[in-house]
């Protein structure tokens, strides 16, 4: 199969290019680039006249709830709305049920996705033992069946010597330790971010401080041991903070943000729509300004969705009991275009780099560039392309999705995955 | 009566917060209008005639529960108590389900008390009866608060001007976010006071100025809302002890020195006597805690009938 996508803009930071290019795609690979290249016989043409042709998009951060709770999402349905929003690869975290901590739910897993995925689903293992924080899993044996990171996402590990323990062995088989910063302590039953609208709205609060104690915590251990550390979803200015001078100490860190955290601040609870509910909570203005501002000096190093499909019987009850999570696959892309690049003047190319380059690099994939023998995971984008967002047209099982009604502007026009088209618009 | 054409123009009362002073001053107008009833021998009005009420409480409670069962039935209406308790979660219905099922009975009004905050305001959505909030986990209670407000204006004449302080637990308090707003909103100068641990963040940005010591945040006060302290909070570490508690923020006899002149003293009930007030001062001449109980009816019946009469 030979495919010609012609006249797009093509942006591929880690070979420095941005530069309207055509891109030659032969037997699922990258053949070449370059300006007006010759069509070859039989080859189909697609025109990208006025789209962006970028590496596939990858999700560092995804709950595909299969095994376990396959009425919210499973691994296929979860694939194809990663498809249909412009992903090529997702990291899937490992709170199934079981818990993903050893070899033989990893192998489900891939197993599955080789089936069904259109894309490439890269899982996560856990930390510790049934993520339960207290022994190691076996996360060499995971490792060699086809992990990417380890990490206890949702259910942070408490004790600080078991946390330095699992990031001095990680490091034996180069794994990153994805961390969920929270102090469970200081964000006991707390619903929203603690402040004004906390206050207004008579729920409890989740402190900023519960989120940056953690992260303290884990900049500490990272730099004693040596290890890669991810920090998820970072939500508060200071914990941008932290991350800035980790970074300028030399620990090896980097971090992602979230769309609704860097889109939405906790006024948008006032009415107690559960899709307002998510940990960490949606913040302040002030914390929501100074993300964009360490997306746009690249402080922060990646866009991921912590895509959390719900059963809406999960979510349609009283906002104390309705779960945490939502659903972001389908919509991220949208508003990194509406709202950092069109609003914020954040240039394509670091959004590029926020979703394909770096998260790339991070999981130690050979994706994430278009260089020639490159994998052909490709994401089209039609930066002016105007969408209405509709939850009952999602792929994905889950509804629970703020955005519902929203009107962006820029979208994903097509999916690539090894030279295949999974998805178009 | 001069109000009986009056009218909310919403379907619901879902909090003080959106309320306009507008709205305020006709419910309290109408609430006083309606207290002449209970001064008749027969306490009762054909206005709400053949309209069904449902009071679905998802929490104990005597006096609101009650105080909305009497004012219904002094309009004529026809009440249902609904008690959920916790009986309904244990079968695995749902609060919408409950309430869903409740509506098919054709209400024209359901009451809900509700221990988690925005109940009331997710199923206002799902209804097509009136909904209105008696207390919703620590959000607000705004019948409790225009109940605060009518004994306030008929002790005192007017609000606006006035220092009204509450002193206790705000944390966790839905009668002080809604009595903050209300007082705030009719011209008073509002003071929050407590132990820093039950103070929530930005109270300032709802209306009230802040204070830790309680003689300072009673200086000149002309009304002291005393909120309940719930003994379990001791347990979550928000204080200490009741004997601590009662020293820093117990209204005795003595503390009421620091008020002004003819100060009343108000309390949302029940009490405890020892923990946040005083027996001396409880029973004593400022206190109109009984007071507010009557007022309570004639609120709930202005608020009754005007979302009725909205409706047509």
């Amino acid at each position: 199969m030979v495919l010609l996508i012609q006249n797009g803009l093509l942006i591929d930071p880690a070979n420095n290019v941005e530069d309207r290019m055509d891109l030659l795609v032969e037997g699922g690979k990258v053949a070449k680039t370059g300006k007006r290249l010759r069509t070859p016989r039989a080859a189909r043409v697609i025109d990208a006249t006025g789209w962006v042709v970028a590496p596939g998009f990858i999700d560092l951060h995804v709950h595909f709830r299969e095994p376990g709770r396959e009425d919210a999402e499973t691994i296929e349905s979860g694939a194809q709305a990663a498809a249909a929003g412009g992903f090529t690869s997702v990291v899937c975290m490992p709170d199934t049920q079981p818990v993903n901590d050893n070899e033989a739910i990893t192998r489900f897993i891939l197993e599955r996705a080789a089936q069904v995925s259109p894309v490439n689903v890269f899982p996560a293992g856990a930390l510790t033992s049934r993520s339960e924080g207290e022994t190691l899993s076996e996360m060499g044996m995971m490792r060699e069946a086809g992990i990417v990171a380890v990490t206890d996402d949702g259910r942070p590990v408490p004790n600080a010597q078991v946390m330095r323990r699992a990031m001095e062995y990680a490091r034996r088989f180069d794994l990153v330790v994805m961390d969920h910063c929270e102090d469970p302590q200081l964000s006991a039953d707390g619903a929203m971010h603690e402040g004004y609208y906390s206050t207004l709205l008579g729920l409890r609060g989740i402190s900023p401080v519960a989120e940056e104690v953690h992260i303290v915590r884990d900049l500490l251990l990272a730099e004693l041991t040596g290890a890669r550390l991810h920090l998820a979803h970072l939500s508060t200015r200071g914990a941008l903070e932290m991350l800035r001078q980790g970074k300028k100490r030399g620990v090896a860190v980097t971090a992602e943000v979230t769309p609704h955290h860097f889109t939405l601040t906790d006024a948008a609870v006032v009415g107690y729509n559960t899709n307002t509910k998510m940990k960490p909570p949606l913040r302040s203005q002030e914390d929501v300004r100074a993300l964009i501002a360490a997306m746009k000096d690249g402080t922060v190093d990646a866009i991921a969705t912590d895509h959390a499909p719900h059963n809406i019987i999960d979510k349609n009850v009283e906002y104390d009991r309705a779960a945490f999570g939502i659903v972001g696959l389908e919509t991220c892309v949208s508003l990194a275009l509406d709202r950092l690049y069109h609003r914020e003047r954040v240039p394509l190319r670091r959004l590029v780099e926020l979703l394909s380059t770096r998260p790339a690099r991070i999981i130690g994939v050979d994706r994430g560039h278009l260089s020639p023998g490159a994998m052909a995971d490709i994401t089209l984008l039609d930066p002016e392309r105007s969408v209405r967002v509709d939850v009952e047209r999602f792929k994905s099982r889950g509804r629970n999705s703020p955005f519902h009604g929203w009107e962006l502007r820029g979208a994903p026009v097509m999916t690539m995955v090894k030279g295949r088209v999974v998805w178009q618009a | 009566m001069a109000t009986k054409r009056a009218a909310l123009k919403r379907k619901d009362l879902l909090g003080i917060e959106p309320l306009s002073v507008e709205e305020i001053h006709l419910i309290l107008e109408t609430a006083s209008s309606f207290q002449e009833v209970a001064a008749r021998p027969v306490k009762k009005v054909p206005t709400l005639r053949g309209r069904t009420i449902i009071n679905l409480f998802f929490e104990p409670s005597t006096r609101t529960r009650s105080s909305f069962e009497l004012a219904g039935k002094r309009l004529s209406a026809d009440i249902l108590n609904f008690t959920a308790s916790a009986s309904s979660v244990v079968k695995g219905e749902t609060l919408l389900d409950t309430v869903l099922n409740l509506e098919s009975m054709a209400p024209s009004i359901i009451v809900i008390r509700h221990p988690a905050s925005g109940a009331p305001h997710q199923l206002a959505g799902a209804c097509k009866a009136s909904i209105v909030n008696a207390g919703d986990g620590m959000h607000e209670h705004p019948t409790q608060a225009l109940l605060d407000a009518l004994t306030v204006l008929q002790k005192k004449g007017s609000i606006r001007g006035l220092n009204v302080t509450l002193v206790g637990d705000l944390a966790h308090s839905r009668v002080a976010r809604s009595d903050v707003l209300i007082f705030s909103r009719l011209g008073a100068r509002v003071t929050v006071c407590g132990p820093p641990t039950l103070i929530p963040l930005e109270m300032e940005r709802l209306g009230a100025r802040v204070v830790f010591d309680m003689d300072e945040a009673l200086r000149g006060a002309d009304c002291i809302i005393m909120l309940r302290i719930q003994v379990e909070r001791q347990t979550q570490a928000f204080f200490p002890s009741i004997r601590e508690y009662f020293r820093w923020y117990g209204l005795t006899e003595e503390r009421m020195h620091q008020a002004a002149q003819g100060a009343i003293v108000m309390h949302p009930g029940p009490l405890n006597r020892g923990v946040e007030i005083a027996s001396e001062v409880a029973d004593g001449p400022y206190s109109v805690i009984l007071d507010q109980v009557a007022n309570g009816i004639a609120v709930r019946m202005a608020v009754l009938y005007l979302l009725s009469a909205g409706r047509g």
